[in-house]
């Protein structure tokens, strides 16, 4: 029985188009940013999961994309176990931190703007391609090119877990999950 | 006897896969913090089980009594 679609069971095409706006113009990866400001201020005021729950397109992308080429297999334990998800957590955070770092020392002008995004957080592909020409400063066009790095490398992830085990695998380590599920729990001190 | 979704509440990550997956609404993720059934509705299908990408519901048959 299938349940009646919302205009948000929609929101993976904006998933997609993101990733794809990526490859032409990086100031969009500043878009980015909604998913991680909704989820975290909705969680706080009394949203709670229902960022995860309802509105994430990348969980919903992967959902579609998993009915098909997922080979759909139990997860091991240790994804779900605490000490990966806060690990993993905690890891997503400092390479995030570093990424602010490198945005600030161009804003300082102690560094000129690299045009490149990182994947899997050692990779550095060339990207000048999708260099804006936009008259905005150099640390803004730094952070676009670091979070779209971000969200790349991510999707990344999620895909091949997706491949290998269940379609939304990515959710059971999702960072911004496991901070909202943090949230709710700090909130009602469970 | 009936069967019923049980969720392992501690492993639980609460991304609401089962609540999308389920058909009568019996399940739902309280407060941001774990998935839970609502016995009275749970009709035992096992979408939910299929649904959760960390394999922590099952169902168990209980009795029901009243």
């Amino acid at each position: 029985m299938a349940k009646k679609k919302n205009w948000y069971d929609y929101l993976w095409v904006a998933s997609v188009f993101y990733l794809i706006l990526g490859f032409f113009n990086i100031l969009f990866a500043w878009l980015g940013l909604i998913c991680f400001l909704v989820p975290l201020i909705m969680s706080i005021s009394g949203g709670e999961k229902g960022y995860c729950n309802r509105y994430c397109g990348r969980g919903q992308l992967l959902s579609i994309v998993g009915k098909r080429f997922s080979k759909n297999l139990p997860i091991p334990k240790w994804i779900f176990s605490k000490t990966f998800r806060y690990g993993f957590l905690v890891f997503f955070l400092l390479m995030f931190s570093q990424m602010l770092f490198s945005t600030y020392l161009v804003f300082a002008d102690a560094k000129s703007l690299k045009e490149t995004v990182t994947l899997l957080w050692s990779f550095s592909l060339p990207w000048s391609f999708a260099s804006s020409s936009a008259p905005v400063a150099d640390w803004l066009k730094q952070f676009a090119f670091g979070f779209y790095g971000v969200m790349l490398t991510s999707t990344l992830l999620g895909l091949i877990t997706m491949l290998l085990f269940r379609p939304r695998t990515w959710c059971v380590y999702c960072p911004m999950g496991t901070m909202t599920q943090l949230i709710c729990k700090a909130k009602y001190k469970e | 006897m009936k069967r019923i979704a049980v969720v392992s509440t501690k492993n639980c990550v609460s991304c609401g896969c089962c609540e999308k997956a389920c058909p009568k609404n019996a399940i739902a993720v309280y407060r941001g913090i774990y998935a839970n059934v609502n016995q009275e509705l749970c009709i035992g299908c096992g979408l939910c089980v299929k649904a959760c990408p960390a394999d922590i519901i099952s169902l168990k048959e209980v009795d029901m009594v009243g």
